[in-house]
């Protein structure tokens, strides 16, 4: 068997399906399962728009997610530059011709459904950093060549993505791109000046945001400055989230929810609703889900014969645990408003198809750990 | 082999520090979850509150006021059923539409129309607002015939106010309305309660009683979404009435006062001489406080507002006369009590009285010659207590009748408008008119013209007074806790005490120094009214149940001038507003006095002629009245 795997690196399809990983998929499936009830709760307890739309993505999605982790992950490393460049051209082309809403410029209609390449992005980083991380030599990680090269990977995209503007995703972007930096072996040092020259330049950053930017920053370092206005997402999303208590209000019973007291309910404050309807337990078992999910792409990440594959997985895991942590944080009155969606559970096609996208790949190296890329 | 050695370096590079990071996501799932705790283990009360306090609103609706009834029950002051008609703006889908089709209907005036889109402005699209507070039966009917096409349209069955005798209780009782904002500011307990249409006492006992009566809200809550719509009906918590009051009047006696004094400006007080109770206490003219529930037309304003003989004055309590001779029972007794002179005491009446070159007339022309007390108070000589008064001296005299309640507030706090009226003496002039006292002053004074000024109750709880044989009482209008019997007030005064009960306490309240002296004012006052000669000797009942005794008062409005005493002009000849005012205090039955009175007609002329007559009329029903009154001692408590 061994022997036959090292010869050719075929795989029949029968094995292909045996390999994958059960408990990823299984906890994904769990979790898409969750996110309709969930989407069904803000749609008022009726099968509605919200509900329909978010199922119908799951169920194209998700078979597209099985369809990728058929493709050998020799495919998806050969392929990564070019991915990321067809995404960086999607930003090009959106940041001309794509469509403007509530003031920013984000998407593209696709005529079935309308994309945001932005969040392509946030997997594409990864692959194409993967990918120049596994090739370059060791030595050579620290040099300046390499150091300019990353940083423009990196630099590029969020440009196009900041000037959206989309501060929530270009923070998501860059996080997962220094993500692999760091697992690539860049020098510590190199992380901890940069983390104090941002700290030093902050003020000056701050001085470039937007009003409503910085309007955001004041509302979460003080809710209460304006509790109707700037304030009011965060103030109902705590009373929501505080309210539910130990066991939450109960299904479909989320009066903050119900009677519209939350905000943007569907998309970043899902936490909030489920969290106010199923209480403390059914927030760390959400919590403990997601975990699982992490943990088991970590695990694909280290038993990957491939640096291409466990720096893939790694990155993409932390993008996840990112992903999660600025949401959950943000609906806490942990950091201000960032617009940034829960994976899987939130409404929105781009970031699910990202996501399961993501997924795919992962699934594809588990599939293929054996496998080798030279 | 370089290769692969260089990619093992390069995993082992990874793994490590895939470590680190995974130390930290554990440390931050944690601080996640820390958080979590703190806001929905730790501060779920807090914020379960505030969730509530976003989707609970609470509707109040107006409290039912308490009932004011008189003491056989009789509400006098009760609720009555109205049909409203509310529009809910957010309901309302063509405003405009709406107004022109209620305004036909309803013949609704432009200003009323104007109001309604002012109030739309001003209140929120759930509130409702009342366009009008008191529709008839029939405009009920239409409205509700045309329902269908009135959208948004909410007829409603509400309470209102509702005075039942109209005008007979109106400056006891006073009425009810709106708040103003000041109201709203003072009382706590109004600006708790307060819902747009609710109304509060304006004024007599419906104000000062306003805490008592006012009731508590039934309290709708509805849940409510973000934009206060509502979404369900989740309790509805009823209200309580206010306290019923029961009060000392007796509607029948209260009417025939009304009817008595028809058209003529002036009061009748009665009042039980033992136990204090007013029986009536009306002011004429009166006026019709349901007039003023939903808001009284401008005309109808003007018409009470400039009517001449005054009907928004409570003229038992905050009109200010000279007693006239009304007083001369006070100081006869004072005389007496301070032994200035005595029953065989008599004084030569020439028709006039000549002091320091000034000419004090009596009001007889001719003079009576010489009389004794008894017949100077039966013919209420005027020379006979000049000299008194001047034998007396002013200050004496002021002692006994502020002792018998003169110069005082009767009721206390219960009123606002009460007078406390004045009774002068020497360091009252030098202390407010800076001058002395002259000796004319005291001469006018005992005949109850000058300076002194009384209101009707004070008479009238004068004459009771000196009808229970010189012992204090403690007037009231409301029934309080502890009632006492007519029997047991009497008998606690004749032992000498009086059972006073707020403190519960039997108390001495003699107003005497000899029980004799009464004795002689009330055989005199007895003589006035039914011996030949007497001033009110035409007015007299013979039959012992209900014969009475009573002094006359004619006072004074201005000086008469001697061309004026020599025309000797009658009533009618004399412009209304010099005509001398009448007055007349009475008590009655004279073997076993029961009641007190007083009466005053403003410019009625002689107290003889207009007033006496009055209580002739009045005894009668008010001594056929006593039995029922005593049944009614037992009657169930409903107080304050």
């Amino acid at each position: 068997m061994f022997q036959h795997d090292r010869l050719s690196n075929e795989i029949t399809l029968f094995q292909k399906i045996k390999n994958l990983d059960y408990i990823l998929l299984i906890s994904v499936i769990l979790l898409s399962v969750l996110s309709v009830f969930v989407m069904y709760s803000t749609d008022g307890g009726e099968i509605l728009f919200h509900t329909k739309n978010h199922f119908v993505k799951l169920a194209v999605f998700f078979p597209l997610m099985i369809f990728m982790a058929f493709f050998n992950i020799k495919f998806w490393h050969n392929f990564s530059y070019l991915i990321y460049f067809i995404v960086i051209l999607l930003l090009i082309y959106v940041s001309f011709f794509g469509i403007k809403s509530s003031g920013s410029q984000r998407w593209m209609d696709l005529y079935l459904f309308v994309l945001q390449p932005s969040e392509l992005m946030k997997v594409a980083i990864i692959l194409c950093l993967a990918k120049y991380f596994h090739r370059i030599k060791i030595e050579n990680v620290n040099s300046f060549t390499s150091i300019t090269i990353v940083l423009s990977i990196i630099i590029i995209p969020i440009i196009f993505v900041i000037s959206q503007p989309d501060l929530g995703t270009s923070i998501l972007i860059a996080l997962s791109g220094l993500i692999i930096l760091w697992l690539g072996g860049m020098k510590i040092k190199y992380f901890i000046y940069s983390f104090f020259t941002f700290l030093i330049s902050l003020p000056f950053i701050i001085s470039f945001l937007k009003p409503y930017q910085k309007l955001r920053i004041l509302t979460f370092l003080d809710p209460d400055r304006d509790p109707l206005g700037a304030g009011y997402q965060i103030i109902q999303s705590k009373i929501a989230i505080g309210s539910g208590g130990l066991n939450g209000k109960g299904f479909l019973k989320g009066t903050q929810s119900y009677l519209d007291f939350l905000p943007e309910k569907h998309t970043d404050f899902i936490f909030t609703l489920f969290s106010e309807e199923f209480g403390f337990i059914g927030s760390v078992g959400l919590l403990i889900l997601y975990s699982i999910i992490i943990f088991r792409i970590v695990r694909i990440g280290s038993i990957s014969r491939s640096n291409f594959a466990r720096l893939f997985c790694f990155g993409y895991a932390f993008a996840i645990f990112i992903y999660i942590v600025v949401n959950l944080s943000m609906v806490l009155g942990l950091l201000p408003i960032v617009g940034s969606p829960l994976p899987i559970m939130s409404y929105g096609g781009s970031s699910m198809l990202a996501t399961m996208i993501g997924f795919g790949i992962v699934l594809s190296a588990k599939i293929n750990h054996k496998q080798m890329i030279a | 082999m370089i290769k692969s050695n260089s990619g093992i370096r390069k995993t082992d590079v990874i793994n490590r520090r895939m470590f680190i990071i995974g130390a930290a996501k554990v440390v931050i799932f944690v601080g996640i979850v820390a958080r979590l705790f703190s806001l929905q283990i730790n501060e779920n009360k807090k914020y379960l509150t505030l969730s509530d306090k976003n989707r609970i609103r609470e509707w109040k609706l107006p409290p039912t006021r308490g009932n004011i009834v008189d003491y056989f029950g009789n509400v006098i002051a009760g609720n009555l059923k109205v049909y409203q008609l509310h529009i809910i703006p957010e309901q309302v889908e063509n405003f405009n539409y709406l107004l022109v089709r209620l305004k036909n209907l309803l013949n609704l005036s432009d200003k009323r129309i104007a109001r309604i889109n002012k109030l739309k402005a001003e209140l929120k699209p759930w509130d409702s607002i009342i366009v009008s507070e008191n529709l008839s039966w029939s405009q009920f009917v239409k409205i509700n015939n045309y329902l269908y096409d009135l959208v948004g349209v909410k007829p409603v069955m509400t309470i209102s106010r509702n005075y039942p005798f109209n005008d007979v209780y109106t400056h006891v009782l006073g009425y009810v309305s709106q708040p103003n904002e000041q109201e709203l500011l003072e009382n706590e307990i109004i600006q708790e309660r307060f819902v747009p249409g609710m109304k509060i006492g304006k004024l007599g006992l419906e104000k000062r009683l306003e805490n008592h009566l006012i009731g508590t809200n039934a309290i709708q809550r509805y849940e409510v979404n973000a934009y206060g719509k509502r979404i369900n009906q989740l309790e509805h918590q009823k209200g309580e009435q206010g306290i019923n009051i029961r009060l000392t009047v007796d509607t029948e006696i209260q009417k025939a006062c009304g009817e008595l004094l028809n058209e003529k400006a002036g009061s009748i007080s009665v009042m039980d001489i033992y136990t204090g109770d007013i029986i009536a206490m009306y002011s004429s003219p009166s006026y019709n406080p349901n007039l003023f529930l939903f808001g009284i037309s401008q005309d109808e304003w003007q018409l009470i507002r400039n009517n001449p003989l005054k009907p928004l004055i409570n003229k038992t309590l905050s009109g200010l006369y000279s007693p006239g001779s009304t007083i001369k029972p006070i100081v006869a007794l004072s005389a007496l009590e301070n032994k200035v002179i005595d029953t065989k005491f008599k004084v030569k009446c020439t028709g006039k009285m000549e002091l320091y070159g000034q000419t004090f007339h009596c009001w007889k022309e001719k003079g009576h010659g010489w009389v004794s007390l008894k017949n100077a108070m039966k013919q209420s000589c005027d020379t006979y207590f000049y000299e008194v008064a001047r034998l007396l001296g002013v200050d004496r005299l002021n002692i006994t009748a502020e002792k018998f309640g003169l110069g005082k507030k009767v009721l206390g706090d219960y009123f606002d408008n009460e007078k406390k009226g004045l009774f002068p003496n020497t360091k009252w002039k030098k202390n407010n008119l800076g001058k002395g006292w002259v000796l004319g002053e005291t001469l006018i004074t005992g005949i109850g013209q000058g300076y002194t000024q009384t209101t009707p109750l004070q008479l009238c709880m004068m004459t009771a007074q000196i009808a229970n044989g010189g012992f204090a009482v403690k007037p009231k209008i409301i029934v309080d806790n502890n009632p006492i019997s007519y029997e047991d007030a009497k008998q606690s005064m004749e032992s000498g005490l009086f059972f006073d009960t707020d403190s519960e306490e039997l108390l001495d309240k003699k107003l005497f120094k000899n029980q004799k002296n009464i004795k002689i004012v009330q055989e005199a006052m007895f003589a006035s009214t039914n011996e030949r000669f007497g001033t009110s000797y035409k007015s007299r009942i013979d039959d012992p149940k209900y014969q009475f005794a009573g002094k006359t008062g004619t006072a004074q409005v201005k000086r008469i001038s001697k061309r004026e005493r020599e025309l000797d002009l009658e009533l009618e000849q004399i412009p209304y507003k010099d005509r001398d005012h009448a007055l007349y205090v009475a008590y009655g039955p004279y073997v076993n006095p029961r009641y007190a009175l007083s009466i005053i007609v403003e410019h009625g002329g002689s107290g003889s002629k207009a007033a006496a007559p009055i209580a002739k009329k009045l005894f009668k029903l008010i001594i056929d009245r006593h039995d029922l009154r005593n049944k009614q001692s037992n009657f169930e408590r409903i107080t304050v």
